[in-house]
């Protein structure tokens, strides 16, 4: 079948000769894949920065498909549905699923236990193939994979398996009270979201902080907020204190990660050596910009190694700091509901469709932000009719 | 030799006290448990809360995953989780730093340093793998460059124009450095 193929850091194939996955589990699925999209997320496997990246795997972990093949022990599917794959691959009986954090799993990663399984992520996140290829194996197929409401477009459908829930969780932990200032960092498709979501939490006023103009200028219309680049504020942290009353925002939200620009010595230790666990420059601001006793809510994604963060303003402010990979199941409901009654509008942030044979070509504009790419998504042949 | 000064770690752990809230000293403990409040949970509403979990670590584990390819497993667990993936078993010599990386910890540099060298490693790796399958990489196509030439085609010819002119100036300095030796043989 065709399959996204790695090859090395900042080297991706389209690859026709990959196996089609099989039935492993008595739990397992294979869906055929409809829609597949590139994340921030990926950028920092194809940047090489998640340790036991192997090569040839296949990346992928936001897509829908449509269920081929259903193992012995599956009741809540049947073949022909059409679902959207929750990134977080989750059993649902072990005690952090069962507390609904299913981005924690117990029982989906022998590789790591600081991360539960997710689809096409390093054996890092569990050694599983993903779902930027045809076909795709979906462990604990009864848990994760939800069927697309009717009505509801192939494109919003395919955000809801990351991105949607990912931006809403980040406001979420900011335990944003009505009136509260929020600043993002980051208008990537999370923080674009998290922007967009901090409203529905009855935020009172929302500032992205970035250094891309098209993608500023695209939040500033797409989540009503204000919007700045960095690299024309001189001191970030500054700037927010100042527009704050100098207390700082309530809440601050991290949607950038560990591929942070802005910041020089962070970078070399960050992204180019790199020693710690990837560039914490977001994270930085975000925490010297809350306000003493404020919230900072971390979504975007680090590496396992120790990272510098001023834990010490962390203490002296008396800072409480959320953060998880977003639990898309259990945001699912809500956030279908959100999307069938026009409050958010997810597909809007898709600026490439792109046929899966260019998947080199997807990775490449949407790491070096060509052509105004937000958010680029994959479709494969079959699914191109 | 790794474990010299480690105590035992199976005398280390008395695994039948955790969580075993019958077993605590609650009742000899003046106040246990007086300020306990349910609303103090910072993980709401990202937990659903259900009860404490001592009460919850004895779940019914799906069934397992018959282990058919090499699984490497964090040493912070028992064993293999009950589901796992089964793309890109290690192989090589990435695959032997790899076996070795995953004798210690996640929480030591000794996993993980190993683990991004042998990820450099297996690019290499992969490089012999193509040409034994008889596929010649092309760096052009797997870096999307096709996309560079559409949208970003000054910066795409100027970086090439000026490796070429490095590359250029590469070989005549080399040249003439062969010339140079020819007079002193000649
Ligand atoms: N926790 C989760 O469940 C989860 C899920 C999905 C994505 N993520 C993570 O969220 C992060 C964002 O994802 P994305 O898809 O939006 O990625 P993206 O790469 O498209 O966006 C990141 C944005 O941050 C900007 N940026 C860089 N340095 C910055 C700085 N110092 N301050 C402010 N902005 C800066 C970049 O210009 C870019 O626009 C990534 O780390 C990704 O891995 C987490
Ligand atoms: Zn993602
Ligand atoms: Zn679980």
């Amino acid at each position: 079948m065709l399959a996204m193929n790695f090859r090395g850091p900042f080297r991706v194939r389209a690859d026709r000769n990959r196996p089609y996955p099989e039935i492993k589990h008595p739990q397992d699925a294979i869906v055929r894949v409809t829609r597949s999209c590139i994340c921030g997320s990926d950028l920092h496997l194809y940047h090489g920065l998640v340790p036991d990246t192997r090569v040839g795997m296949t990346f992928g972990h936001e897509f829908t498909g449509v269920v081929e093949e259903l193992g012995s022990a599956v009741t809540n599917l049947k073949v022909g549905d059409h679902v959207m794959v929750p990134f977080n691959i989750a059993c649902g009986a072990c005690p952090f699923c069962q507390q609904q954090l299913f981005g924690n799993c117990h029982e989906s990663n022998p590789q790591a236990t600081a991360v539960a399984g997710i689809y096409g992520y390093s054996h890092t996140a569990g050694g599983y193939d993903g779902g930027q290829a045809e076909y795709v194996r979906v462990p604990y197929a009864n848990v994760g994979p939800t069927i697309i409401p009717q009505g509801m477009d192939l494109d919003d459908a395919v955000l809801l398996t990351d991105v949607v829930p990912t931006g809403y969780q980040a406001a979420e932990m900011g335990g944003i009270q009505k009136g509260d200032t929020v600043v993002v960092f980051g208008a990537g498709p999370v923080g674009i979201m998290a922007a967009k979501c901090a409203w529905l939490f009855g935020a009172g006023r929302v500032i992205v902080i970035d250094h891309i103009d098209y993608r500023l200028e695209f939040v500033r219309n797409y989540a009503q907020c204000e919007a700045y680049n960095f690299k024309e504020l001189g001191d970030v942290v500054v700037f927010l204190k100042k527009t704050t009353g100098w207390f700082g925002a309530d809440v601050c939200i991290d949607a950038v990660g560990c591929d942070a620009a802005g910041d020089a010595f962070q970078s070399l230790v960050g992204r180019k050596l790199p020693l710690t666990g990837g560039s914490a420059t977001a994270l930085h601001w975000a925490i010297n910009s809350v306000k003493k006793g404020g919230i900072v809510s971390i979504v975007g994604v680090y590496g396992p190694l120790d990272t510098l963060v001023p834990i010490g303003n962390v203490v002296n402010k008396g800072i409480t700091i959320r953060a998880n990979q977003a639990s898309v199941k259990r945001l699912l409901p809500t956030l279908i509901d959100h999307v069938m009654s026009g409050r958010l509008n997810p597909k809007a942030i898709i600026s490439h469709r792109l046929p899966l044979e260019e998947v080199a070509e997807g990775y490449h504009i949407f790491s070096a932000k060509r052509d105004n790419c937000i958010k680029p998504v994959l479709i494969p042949p079959h699914a191109r009719a | 030799m790794e474990n010299r000064n480690k105590p035992e770690p199976d005398k280390a752990i008395e695994a039948d006290n955790d969580r075993n809230i019958a077993n605590s000293p609650k009742d000899h403990i003046p106040g246990w448990g007086i300020d306990a409040n349910p609303e103090n949970d910072p993980t709401y509403p990202m937990k659903n809360w259900n009860g404490a979990d001592y009460q919850r670590f004895n779940y019914d584990k799906p069934t397992q995953q018959p282990i058919d390819v090499e699984v490497l497993h964090s040493i912070e667990r028992p064993g293999v989780s009950r589901v796992f993936g089964t793309s890109t078993p290690p192989t090589g010599i990435s695959g032997a730093i790899r076996r070795w990386a995953f004798k210690y910890s996640e929480s030591t540099y000794l996993h993980w340093v190993p683990l991004v060298l042998a990820d450099r490693v297996n690019v290499i790796e992969g490089y012999i793998d193509d040409l034994k399958h008889g596929i010649v990489p092309n760096p052009f196509a797997e870096r999307g460059w096709q996309a560079e030439w559409k949208y970003n085609r000054k910066s795409l010819v100027k970086n090439v124009a000026i490796g070429v002119a490095i590359a250029g100036a590469a070989v005549l300095i080399m040249k003439q450095q062969n010339k140079k030796k020819k007079r002193y043989v000649m």
